[in-house]
């Protein structure tokens, strides 16, 4: 099996968790009404449980650092998430346009690792899967009705959504060991899941009367994947390290 | 997590003076000293439906209150095992809050009326919320200490007279029992770790120990006192009862830890009564009218929350599913 690539695969989804799930707690105690401050809570514990199965993966069997020193000690450049999940959460029309368009796509990875050729992930997969099930329902209810509900709110989503799809379209941004993860059934690849994302998002958002942008390959939000980011992830992470810097080898 | 009712001179002066049918006001008094429960189509007298509600209503904006000064370190937990822990535990607050509106709700409020309320000053929530989480020692002085007070007064009320209230704060008891393993765990890791860690930890108590002899309330001798509050179940413990009992279940606790209070005069006598210097309690009459460190802050945060919200839930007026299931 190509570790290499297979660090690569897990890397970049753990850190994808993890920051959307950063990004998710901070409504916590803000959302527009008690019960959305709930709901990207309860979304927050699952991604960042997600991360921490996959950087236990990383740890326990493919010989990498502690999931707590992977997440809370690595350096901005050695993260591989996409640039979607590191914006800010802006008001709630992005914040649920970005859950709507990222936890799709998550739902599609997992169901494609769930017959995954590597055992442990395939295991995981299938774990995850029935937990992000309830994210999407959440994501395409609150869509819906949002962008059905006045002008405001419709002019709003679809605003949200052109501004959110280059960055979206930035997740399936390929690693440089992708067709060795092809070759070996670990994952059938980005190309495979983009395709599939499409169809499932494109009738969602016309059935609530929106229209999916047409964006240029050349405004695509890439990079991530090879460790350039936004400016928000330094912030972010300077925000998330904060406390265990402050004595990086003491226990907390 | 709350704190106990704070009656004012009016408000007592309103408790004495019931105007009522005498034989109505008899049977509803006889069934609480019953035991039985008040539950929300019962006729009640117009006084207990009024102090009930503010008393929830209260309790309801201290856990979305409370929800601000430990949320702001969710995005700074040192590790993952705490950062899921404080999650949850906030989000916990925020469902108590959910779950009291809809106590309140039962009394003839709603939950916008409520939050109006908040926003505009004439409902109060915990002083307690007024100070601020100045590190992450703050956090597990505020899970340990401040949720192990709210639980001794939530116990207490538990046993009230109000069906919907009491139901409530069974479930939330239940739900603070383990923020409360979740604090001292926190607090316990500080205390033997580092010795920055350690004076992290003693520096957060030093800053916690006047609020916390505050989030009990006044003084019984210098407080108003309501009879009928007690006889209807609606207040079940004075002030100096409860923080009696906080400080002899959690001062010898922190001490083992060889952590100290900023109190010498700090001691339990042997009659079993707890004595410690005066908490200052002009700073507390302070705090509760507004001039606390946070109190803006807090209020700020919510009016932007409603706010940048209202979009959302204008939207949703008109919803294509409606759901009515009462939660209390």
């Amino acid at each position: 099996m190509n570790t290499t690539a297979l660090k690569e695969l897990l890397y970049k989804m753990a850190d994808d968790a993890l920051i959307i799930g950063h990004r998710n707690s901070e409504w916590t105690g803000i959302g527009p009404m008690l019960e959305e401050d709930l709901a990207f809570s309860s979304m927050a514990q699952d991604k960042i449980g997600h991360a921490l199965a996959l950087y236990k993966i990383l740890n326990e069997l493919l010989g990498e650092e502690s999931p707590d020193k992977i997440a809370f000690l690595r350096d901005e450049n050695k993260f591989k998430c996409c640039h979607l999940v590191e914006l800010p959460i802006g008001e709630y029309d992005f914040s649920l346009i970005r859950h709507f368009l990222f936890d799709h796509a998550e739902a599609i990875r997992y169901e494609m690792l769930s017959h995954s050729s590597f055992t442990p992930l395939a295991q995981l997969a299938k774990k995850v899967k029935g937990e992000i099930k309830y994210h999407t329902m959440h994501a395409d209810s609150f869509l819906k009705q949002l962008a059905k509900g006045n002008e405001e709110s419709k002019a709003r989503m679809q605003s949200a959504l052109n501004f959110a799809f280059p960055y979206a379209l930035g997740i399936f941004e390929k690693g440089d060991n992708e067709s060795e993860l092809i070759k070996e059934n670990i994952f059938a690849g980005e190309d495979e899941l983009k395709k599939q994302w499409l169809q499932k998002i494109r009738p969602i958002i016309e059935s609530a009367g929106l229209k999916l942008p047409k964006v240029e390959e050349s405004a695509i939000k890439y990079g991530g994947r090879k460790g350039f980011h936004t400016e928000h992830l330094k912030t972010l992470l300077d925000e998330m390290c904060e406390v265990t810097r402050l004595e990086p080898t003491a226990e907390w | 997590m709350y704190g106990n009712t704070h009656i004012t001179e009016e408000e007592a002066k309103r408790l004495n003076t019931i105007d009522e049918d005498p034989e109505k006001l008899q049977a509803f008094e006889e069934r609480i000293a019953n035991g039985e429960k008040i539950e929300p189509g019962d006729w009640m007298p117009k006084e207990y439906r009024r102090q009930l509600l503010r008393m929830i209503e209260q309790h309801a904006h201290s856990e979305i209150v409370g929800a601000l000064p430990e949320g702001t370190w969710i995005t700074r937990a040192p590790n993952f095992r705490r950062k899921l822990a404080l999650i949850a535990k906030v989000q916990d607050e925020i469902g108590h809050g959910q779950l009291l509106y809809s106590a309140a709700e039962t009394l003839g409020k709603t939950r916008e009326q409520m939050l109006e309320d908040l926003l505009n000053g004439k409902s109060k929530y915990s002083n307690v919320f007024n100070y601020p989480a100045v590190t992450w020692a703050d956090v597990a002085v505020i899970g340990f200490l401040v949720d192990g007070a709210a639980i001794v007064n939530q116990v207490i009320n538990s046993k009230g007279s109000y069906g919907p209230y009491c139901r409530a704060l069974e479930r939330i008891c239940y739900e603070e029992s383990f923020h409360l393993k979740q604090g001292h765990d926190n607090v316990v890791y500080l205390a033997t770790g580092t010795a920055k860690q350690r004076s992290m930890l003693q520096e957060a108590i030093n800053r916690w120990y006047r609020p916390l002899l505050h989030f009990f309330g006044p003084p019984d001798r210098t407080s108003q006192h309501s009879e009928k509050l007690m006889k209807w179940k609606v207040k079940l413990a004075s002030n100096d009862d409860m923080r009696n009992q906080f400080l002899d279940q959690y001062v010898p606790k922190i001490w083992e830890l060889g952590i100290t209070f900023p109190d010498p005069n700090l001691k339990k006598n042997n009659d079993g009564i707890w004595e410690f210097s005066d908490p200052d309690w002009d700073e507390f009459k302070r705090v509760i009218n507004g001039g606390g460190p946070c109190n803006k802050e807090r209020l700020e945060v919510r009016k932007y929350a409603e706010e940048a919200g209202r979009w959302v839930r204008n939207a949703l007026m008109n919803p294509s599913e409606k759901y009515t299931i009462p939660l209390a």
